[in-house]
């Protein structure tokens, strides 16, 4: 199978007047059809940027500057920006991070899904729009009746399906969902992420699921990436990630999960995440790693491909390559 | 909207025109001076008036508007009157009544705030709207500032400055009055109708350049709110085109509290209107009023007062009204 997804040294800039900050620094990775793919890693650690960098909606003072985004065969990156607008939700859709304000007060649900669909086929009659939207709401388990109402009518759970509607209107390649269930109970969030699963298979869409919750993560997706500052730092299975992680900040992000063998007993990872402004030398990692080397603080390390096509960033294992 | 909140809205109405009624039938009272006195010794300043016949006449006029009654009585029957729509007769223009003086002067009031209003609320809000766009070109953006830094200027001054430059240095627009003198108004005739516009271009300039500022500056504070809203982001990423989202998503928003806006100034709106006309010498309702309290001519200050009181009142109240229309999370009040 070809990938649908397919990221190459993708980097993000973010010009400020304390400098210039590297917000995604060579990211690559692909995805198959239909595969899921968790993004994990601190607030500031490149994920919100990474999204909205395969949306091309970084703005000023950021900018791409380097890298491809390939979703089926386009590069998103060489498209002009009237291509883009047509790209955006029909080839590579996002579904918001704050789906309590992510809808127009003063407008329809209805209205907001029709003009979605007119913005890509201006076309389409009237009855076939309506008949597409109705359908979309349908697949996310809301009646037809949300077609006429308006956001502050809806339930935060019903706003975010809303959008999962909205976000697969157009049977899209790729699906980003942005912490589709933050601000959410988790009852709530269990059936936002079954919808998200099971129109997911409908459409054949891959997704790409960003957040912090490792056992969402764990329960949806079938790869997990971790990142920090800017970088994946590991690609591996869920199941591998969960138990085997191979990456030291990897390592430290599983300890600090609470599970059934030692209850109440948690490890944090020391220090923080450094700011992108001022990024220590060598490996990013370096200061807080707990097998940190010597030339760990000097050399970058490089990609390094382990058994089961994982991925890990560390000198610890480039050596072995 | 239901019968409920209509009926609230109408007794608040009424409380408003009661309580503008009453203080403005006490606040010339405490002046004490009586206006048919003034008026009189204005004339005997002219001379051929006897003292003794002139106190005479005096009273005789008092006894006749009721101004020899208590206070408290002349009150009452002014409240009854009023119920009566009987605003009275103008002292200074007898026997006109001040309904005739208010339905002779308002429709130039009425069109000249009505446009200036209309017109510099689209314009304000639109340049506002357009200052906070970060995606307008940057010229666009740049026109807004002109008219922010025009609104510090007091609408007298700002009338006073346009006479003297354009109409007297320049030449380019009349010096006042509401058409020409010796044209015999005559509203079929195309020639009389350019002449009152040219005659009313320079006042509604003087309004607009005075009021669109404050309408940009506080638009583009609600814009630049309302762009980082996530539904404009979401917009965005739904692919819609830019002027969709800046008329659907952003403007409509901003909009909101602007209308709310437009409802609290439509008392500046006429205030501004009573001192332009009496620079620019338009016969409307402000000019009545401002010769009215030159001469303590207390009925017809009561009359235009009233009237433009429950003129403000009643427009806040269909603004009101119109709110639930624009913004659908107040309409199951």
């Amino acid at each position: 199978m070809t990938p649908v997804l397919e990221i190459k040294n993708l980097q993000v800039t973010y010009y400020t007047d304390a400098g210039r900050a590297r917000a995604l620094d060579g990211v690559s990775l692909s995805l198959l059809p239909g595969e899921k793919l968790g993004l994990v890693g601190e607030s500031g650690s490149g994920k919100s940027t990474m999204a909205l960098a395969m949306m091309r909606m970084i703005k000023p003072p950021g900018r791409i500057e380097g890298g491809s985004v390939i979703v089926d065969g386009t590069d998103l990156t060489q498209l002009t920006d009237e291509q883009m607008l047509k790209a955006r939700l029909s080839k590579i859709a996002y579904i918001p991070q704050g789906a309590m304000n992510s809808l127009n007060p003063v407008l329809r649900i209805g209205a907001q899904m029709t003009d979605a669909i007119r913005a890509h086929d201006p076309k389409a009659s009237k009855a076939q729009v309506e008949e597409r939207c109705l359908a979309s709401l349908e697949s996310v388990d809301l009646k037809r009746d949300v077609f006429k109402m308006y956001a502050h009518e809806l339930s935060g759970g019903m706003k975010q399906r809303v959008c999962i509607a909205i976000g697969i209107l157009l049977q899209p390649k790729v699906i980003i969902a942005d912490e589709p269930t933050s601000a959410l109970d988790v009852v709530t969030q269990r059936q936002v992420m079954e919808t998200i699963d099971r129109v997911q298979k409908q459409i054949g869409a891959a997704v790409i699921l960003i957040g912090h919750d490792m056992g969402l993560m764990a329960q949806f997706v079938d790869k997990v990436a971790v990142m920090y500052t800017g970088r994946i730092m590991e690609l591996s299975t869920v199941r591998e990630m969960f138990t085997d992680p191979k990456h030291p900040y990897a390592q430290a992000l599983i300890k600090s999960l609470p599970n059934l063998e030692n209850k109440g007993v948690f490890q944090g990872i020391p220090g923080l995440a450094p700011a992108l402004l001022r990024l220590p030398g060598g490996c990013s990692f370096h200061p807080r790693c707990i097998q940190v080397m010597d030339h760990c603080k000097t050399q970058r390390p490089r990609d390094s491909t382990l058994a089961g096509g994982r991925t890990v960033e560390c000198h610890l294992y480039s050596e072995k390559a | 909207m239901t019968i409920q909140v209509i009926v609230r809205r109408l007794l608040f109405l009424i409380t408003v025109v009661w309580s503008a009624s009453t203080i403005t039938f006490f606040i010339p009272r405490i002046s004490a001076k009586n206006p048919v006195r003034e008026r009189f010794a204005a004339l005997s300043r002219s001379g051929g008036f006897a003292p003794a016949d002139m106190e005479k006449i005096i009273a005789a006029y008092n006894t006749k508007f009721g101004l020899d009654k208590p206070v408290l009585e002349q009150y009452v029957d002014y409240i009854a009157s009023i119920a009566r729509f009987d605003l009275g007769v103008s002292f200074n223009l007898y026997p006109k009544t001040v309904i005739e003086l208010i339905t002779e002067s308002l429709p130039w009031t009425f069109t000249l705030l009505l446009v200036t209003t209309i017109l510099s609320f689209i314009l304000g809000n639109l340049l506002g709207a357009v200052a906070a766009w970060p995606r307008a070109p940057q010229w666009l953006r740049a026109i807004a500032t002109p008219f922010i830094l025009l609104q510090g200027v007091p609408p007298a001054i700002m009338a006073i400055l346009l006479l003297f430059f354009i109409a007297f240095r320049l030449k380019l627009a009349p010096l006042g009055s509401a058409y020409s003198t010796g044209v015999i108004p005559d509203w079929s005739s195309p020639a009389f109708i350019w002449d009152v516009v040219h005659h009313q271009l320079l006042p509604a300039l003087a309004l607009l350049l005075g009021s669109i500022g404050g309408w940009v500056l506080s638009m583009r504070g609600m814009g630049i709110t309302i762009q980082g809203e996530d539904y404009v982001n979401f917009a965005e990423h739904k692919g819609l085109s830019g002027p969709v989202i800046f008329k659907d998503y952003y403007l409509r928003n901003a909009l909101l509290p602007q209308v709310t806006g437009l409802a609290l100034a439509l008392g500046t709106v006429v205030t501004n209107g009573v001192i332009i006309e009496n620079i620019f010498g338009l016969p409307g309702l402000g000019r009545v009023l401002g010769a009215a309290i030159g001469s303590n001519d207390f009925l017809v200050i009561y009359g235009v007062v009233l009237f433009i009181t429950i003129a403000v009142a009643t427009l806040m109240v269909f603004v009101e009204f119109l709110y639930p229309l624009l913004d659908p999370r107040v309409r199951n009040e």
